[in-house]
């Protein structure tokens, strides 16, 4: 990463910036907005019954911050850093300057939208509208997220065609269920159980990834379709038997589950809960942001470990494979247990989201796990492009706030046929923008694929060289 | 010179039911290089492939100084120090040159990786200009050499090119004979080179196969086969 400025400062403009002088810069101007913005609009006097009160406004400060960083951010990438480029003589200098203008953003991203996700909650104080709905959603579309960059592992980095990842999201889900209400209770009592998401979360993860093993072992020797068919399958078999074991899994009726706890502290409005121990007034959204939080930490634990594992033998090992297979052999590379591995380890993330699920739903049942969501997951991860996480965050982001946006389309109804509801078009729509979507941009919305190593300079490599529809 | 690496004896492999080699006896010695000519289809590649282990010889043995390696995976057997640049170079053409290099140290676990990246840069520079680009975007000479390169980051005791000329032109053929030639001579790396181009892989090697329909039909120095008369009838004359 502290190669790529190179770029910047070796061109001969003086006045282009490096990364670290630019988040130098972009500090300094917060830290000076909000010493401005604090006595100004942050607290505001109010007067009333002859007595001035202070009502404070951080919300409003941060957020003005928030804006005036980011125009600034913008000035900096496309205003002020443009300007000498243009100016220059060589037009090659400026192709060049191009280049590491849109590096930059790149590289903005990420960290951009880490820190958008961590302050999300924070807007809900102050946005009376933005209420539980939306915490609601953005916790789903998390929950998409780290499915997708699970599946990125077996799908995207070691390139085998999973149409069944849904049966280890099931697996989560039902170890948690089954754990938390049959098997806890029984061995450690029912005291455990405000904590039993806790415990169950390893050991779901671990159940989850023994199954990815169990898949992975017949399927050794299929690619591609051949692959894809036998994945299809073993997740309706998953399915099949939470529909129809009854005396194990309630069968269609479901299981209800106790739901998340602050650290075995429930969201209740009773003594002993959460709000009572903190001393605060007991709402419905704290649940809710926990939730996010719990969830956010999840996915970024799976994006560290995915990311952190493509740099390591294993992980360079998982994307030879997907390149080609027989060279990998010809290398010394264990085909074998590099295949189980990448099951295993996307399985996992698969039972830890699936017990997530459980925890947040309080209720399990097997229509959750329907072929439908391998799909949604699976198309999630190709339009974000395959073995990019970024690009899944958008492809997430995209398809599952389109479902809930659906909702919204009252106005629709002026358009439709009578006694129908928009949402019932939503699968229509999605359809019909993944077709647009192949058509215009077919290998997804971010085409780059970073080496994961670098000798002496960096260079990503152009997604116009990357293979199309290659299974 | 006469201590001996790699010994065939019998070797017979199968796709399905056709026979693609019928009883190979070949030897490859330490510090030589040793070549494989013949037609398509002759069976050359399934040799390489079948000392490698895929498909796996369904009689006859195959030793490496000593071991049987007939019937184990491939992987162990390239752990062993069999490295291999396969027919069609088989490089990962998403990964850039740097990372296909390292995916060849595998079996070395990167121990030595940076003094083995600095001799296969030696040995192609062009590799080193190119380090950080895409493996696909390479031309053909530099897959090549990066295939080759790719081996020899194994640290291999037997190095198995096969066919590495196909579909080069001929400045490029040369300069990958002279790097082969180069890797004998100043490393003392045994080479067993498979090869259409029947010129430059004779004159380079010190024990030659002749392939035919599956079976060795003729075998010799070199520069034996160069001069005998069959040969040049059937591989060198109108060729080159």
């Amino acid at each position: 990463m502290s190669v790529a400025p190179k770029n910047n400062s070796t061109s001969d403009d003086g006045k282009a910036l490096t990364s670290s002088a630019l988040a130098k810069d972009l500090i300094s101007t917060a830290v000076i907005t909000l010493l401005i913005l604090i006595p100004i609009v942050a607290m505001k006097t109010v007067i009333g019954q002859g007595v001035i009160s202070i009502v404070y406004r951080f919300g409003m400060a941060f957020a003005l911050t928030g804006i005036v960083v980011g125009v600034r951010l913008f000035l900096h990438l496309f205003v002020w850093h443009k300007a000498p480029s243009a100016a220059s003589k060589s037009t090659a200098a400026s192709a060049l300057k191009t280049v590491s203008v849109s590096e930059t953003i790149a590289k903005y991203i990420a960290p951009g939208l880490l820190i958008f996700a961590l302050c999300f909650p924070v807007f809900t104080f102050f946005h009376p509208i933005w209420d539980k709905r939306v915490m609601d959603l953005a916790v789903y579309i998390l929950i998409y997220i780290m499915l997708g960059w699970g599946l990125n592992v077996v799908v995207g980095l070691a390139g085998l065609l999973d149409l069944g990842y849904v049966a280890f999201y099931a697996v989560g889900a039902y170890a948690y269920a089954l754990l938390s209400t049959v098997y806890f209770p029984q061995w450690f009592g029912t005291g455990i159980l405000p904590w039993a998401f806790y415990i169950t979360l390893p050991v779901a993860g671990l159940l989850a990834a023994t199954w990815g093993v169990v898949l992975g072992f017949p399927v050794l020797r299929l690619r591609g379709d051949y692959l894809a068919i036998v994945t299809l399958a073993f997740g309706e078999m998953i399915r099949l038997v939470l529909v129809n074991w009854f005396s194990f899994t309630n069968g269609p009726q479901g299981i209800s589950v106790p739901k998340i706890t602050f650290f075995g502290l429930p969201f209740k409005d009773a003594p002993g809960s959460f709000s009572d121990f903190f001393g605060i007034q007991f709402n419905r959204i704290h649940f809710y942001i926990f939730l996010y939080y719990v969830i956010l930490t999840l996915a970024l634990i799976t994006y560290f470990v995915t990311k952190r594992l493509r740099r390591l033998p294993i992980g360079r090992a998982w994307e030879a494979l997907r390149e080609d297979e027989i060279a990998c052999r010809s290398l010394g590379i264990n085909t074998t247990t590099t295949k189980l591995t990448a099951f295993a380890i996307g399985a996992m993330f698969g039972g830890f989201a699936g017990s997530f699920f459980a925890a947040r739903q309080g209720f399990v049942s097997p229509e959750s796990f329907v072929y439908i969501e391998s799909a949604l997951i699976l198309a999630i991860v190709v339009l974000g492009g395959l073995g990019s996480q970024i690009g899944i965050v958008f492809s997430a982001i995209a398809i599952m706030g389109s479902f809930e946006l659906f909702r919204e389309m009252d106005f629709m109804k002026a358009v439709l046929p009578s006694g129908t509801e928009p949402i019932q078009f939503r699968m229509l729509a999605v359809g019909l923008a993944m077709v647009l979507m192949m058509r215009f941009r077919p290998r997804g919305f971010v085409t780059k694929r970073e080496p994961t190593v670098f000798l002496k300079e960096k260079k990503s490599v152009s997604g116009d060289l990357v293979a199309e529809g290659h299974g | 010179m006469s201590e001996i690496l790699l010994r065939g004896k019998g070797v017979e492999t199968f796709y399905g039911k056709i026979q693609a080699l019928k009883g190979i006896d070949f030897e490859v010695h330490k510090g030589e290089i040793a070549t494989v000519i013949g037609a398509n289809g002759a069976g050359k590649s399934t040799l390489m492939m079948t000392i490698c282990g895929t498909p796996r010889a369904r009689s006859g043995t195959i030793v490496l100084d000593g071991q049987d390696i007939t019937q184990m995976p491939t992987h162990e057997i390239v752990h062993l120090g069999i490295a291999q640049s396969p027919e069609g170079r088989r490089i990962f053409p998403r990964m850039s040159v740097f990372e296909n290099l390292q995916m060849g140290a595998t079996v070395d676990k990167l121990r030595h990786f940076d003094e083995d990246l600095v001799k296969v840069f030696a040995l192609f520079p062009r590799l080193e200009e190119r380090r950080n680009q895409r493996a696909g975007t390479l031309s053909g000479g530099e897959q090549q050499m990066l295939a080759i390169g790719r081996a020899l980051m194994a640290r291999p005791r037997l190095l198995l090119l096969d066919e590495p000329s196909l579909g080069l032109a001929p400045i490029i053929v040369k300069q990958i004979f002279a790097a082969i030639k180069k890797l004998n001579q100043e490393e003392g790396l045994t080479v067993l080179l498979v090869e259409q181009n029947a010129f430059h892989a004779l004159r380079l090697a010190h024990r030659a196969y002749v392939m035919v329909n599956g079976k060795i039909a003729m075998s010799g120095t070199g520069a034996e086969l160069l001069k005998s008369p069959e040969v040049r009838a059937a591989y060198l004359e109108g060729g080159h």
